[in-house]
């Protein structure tokens, strides 16, 4: 085996590692979110949306779905992929990776495939249930699902990068609790932007996460706050700023090795 | 034959400003136990630490059985098992799931065989679906050597690898070292318990305050700096030395009951017959004699003192 080959089997050994906990936790990691994004379709599209009128020809119930999905891929791709580095580093089995024959772009392909992954299910899942109270439709499933695997890619390894950095369990929540979060709620989850007056509407176009939540609700209805291509260039521009920042942290050994 | 390992002026300076290693020389060879011996602080854990790719070292190179450990670090990292000194272990996981975790993580296809047979023989094939958090400390130290075995290296590291445990276990791992050696498996083992290298090393090194200060055969280096001591159990106690044998330099002890007489094994004159001769000569009367050989432990004792004393 040399560098230059692709080490599969210790991947693999990750990201089933990491699957196998995910499935232990079924209540957290599956559960917990389905059932909370429920919520909000009772609270938002049930109980408001019935007095509110259609946003951009999409009934409101609708058209807080996928607002809904990226909140909880956000959210889940950090605590996944922060997770799955952090807690290695916590009970010391950090010890085992960094002495394994395993290439640093191996460690992340295998934890923030797994953290991904975990959040893709997620939001198929919601997309489900959310099908249950609200009626969906879908324009142009190639992008949806093309926005859904790089946003969940993106936000884990941003996890990640948080789980090597965080040296406590309050590090580790509070950028997603105090940053990303209210960032989403600004976002336009639940509104679209057109609707702010607008100084607050400059000011959103400022908030990444417009972009993001804007180009994965055009790809069910065919609307969007901003183009879709801007979209897209902002949430490769992320991936490959958080890729970078990886590349560094391992070149460093940045909190990792002495 | 080429060392299995080779360290080859290798330092360590953190970022503190702690120069935990001073240049290290060090060839292990291929099959042997060598055992690492220090007081707390004195760079075992950082040199095996940057051997296994943990901290990474300020200069020098190292080579595992020929592959230099950072160009090279895939086949030089999969020849190489750690036992860590910290029961460091994910707490849910089952023995199973985590044995055939570290298999995989070392880059080895599955092999449900070896992996029972491991378990097998650290005596852990019954607690496979256990979770690591119901096991004693005994067990999980098991654990810990079963996932460094899992791929099959061919030298493993044991840092401190009895610290805490019973008699029992500890004779257990002795055993379990031996057998491993046996196999043709290359060990070297960090330890504060000298009776632990006495016991196993064919090779022992010392390194104190991040220098190693000393390489040698386990045997050689008794037989080396060994010294013996004569003891006299006198028929009548004394209050003093008498002057006829003041070239002796002898130590009264057991108020006054016994003479000791420390001399070197290996000196062509050791001294004993002529003191024996003047004792008779002077009407010392004794009833009984014996003499012992100065442990590793003391050995041990004597050098980091002479070189804690030299620096100080």
């Amino acid at each position: 085996m040399n560098a230059l080959t692709f080490n599969r089997h210790s991947v693999w050994a990750i990201y089933k590692f990491e699957m196998a906990r995910a499935l232990r936790t079924i209540t957290q990691s599956i559960i917990t979110p389905v059932m909370t994004t429920s919520l909000y379709f009772v609270v938002f599209g049930a109980a408001i949306g019935s007095r509110m009128t259609q946003v951009d020809g999409v009934p409101y119930g609708s058209f807080i779905v996928p607002g809904l999905i990226m909140l909880s891929l956000f959210t889940q791709s950090i605590f996944n992929g922060s997770f799955g580095i952090y807690f290695p580093k916590f009970v010391g089995t950090i010890y085992e990776l960094l002495s394994a024959p395993i290439s640093y772009l191996e460690i992340v392909v295998a934890y923030v495939g797994a953290a991904a992954t975990k959040s893709i299910i997620l939001g198929l899942l919601i997309l489900t249930t959310a099908s249950l109270f609200v009626p969906i439709r879908i324009l142009h499933p190639e992008w949806m699902i093309a926005f859904l695997v790089l946003t969940s890619m993106t936000f884990s390894l941003f996890g990640f990068i948080l789980g090597i950095w965080a040296q406590g369990f309050e590090q580790l929540q509070m950028i997603p609790m105090l940053i990303v979060t209210p960032l989403t709620f600004l976002g336009g989850s639940f509104y679209s932007i057109s609707m702010l007056p607008p100084t607050w509407r400059t000011i959103a176009l400022f908030n990444p996460v417009v972009y993001l939540i804007s180009g994965f609700r055009w790809s069910f209805y065919g609307t969007s706050d901003v183009g879709v291509e801007i979209s897209l260039a902002a949430t490769l521009g992320f991936f490959i700023v958080c890729l970078l920042v990886v590349g560094w942290i391992f070149k460093t050994g940045y909190r990792l090795k002495s | 034959m080429p060392p299995i390992v080779s360290i080859k002026n290798v330092t360590k300076t953190y970022a503190s400003g702690l120069q935990a290693l001073k240049p290290i020389n060090l060839d292990i060879r291929k099959g042997e136990i060598f055992a690492l011996l220090g007081p707390n602080g004195a760079g075992k854990t950082t040199l095996i630490n940057i051997i296994c790719g943990i901290v990474t070292p300020s200069s020098g190179e190292i080579f595992a059985d020929g592959h230099e450990i950072q160009r090279d670090y895939r086949p030089a990292r999969a020849k190489i098992g750690l036992v860590p000194q910290e029961l460091t272990t994910d707490r849910f996981e089952t023995v199973w799931a985590t044995t055939t975790f570290s298999r995989g993580l070392f880059g080895r296809a599955p092999d449900k065989a070896y992996v029972e047979r491991i378990l097998r023989d650290l005596s852990l094939w019954d607690r496979r679906k256990d979770q690591l958090q119901t096991l004693s400390g005994g067990m999980k130290r098991r654990v810990m050597i079963a996932k460094a075995l899992s791929h099959e290296p061919t030298i493993l590291f044991l840092d401190e690898p009895t610290a805490g445990v019973d008699v029992e276990l500890r004779r257990d791992m002795w055993a379990l070292v031996r057998r491993l050696r046996d196999n043709g498996v290359t060990i070297i083992l960090t330890t504060h318990y000298i009776d632990e290298a006495e016991e196993m090393a064919d090779r022992i090194g010392v390194i104190n305050k991040g220098e190693l200060i000393l390489v040698e055969d386990k045997a050689t280096l008794i037989k080396k700096l060994g010294k013996k001591q004569l003891t006299l159990v006198l028929q009548e106690p004394m209050t003093e030395i008498p002057p006829e044998l003041g070239d002796w330099h002898l130590m009264l002890k057991a108020g006054g009951h016994e003479l000791e007489y420390t001399f070197d094994a290996n000196a062509e004159r050791t001294g004993v017959p002529s003191l024996l001769r003047r004792i008779t000569d002077i009407g010392v009367g004794f009833k009984d004699l014996n003499t012992t050989q100065s442990s590793l432990e003391d050995i041990f004792v004597s050098l980091v003192t002479e070189r804690t004393g030299a620096t100080a």
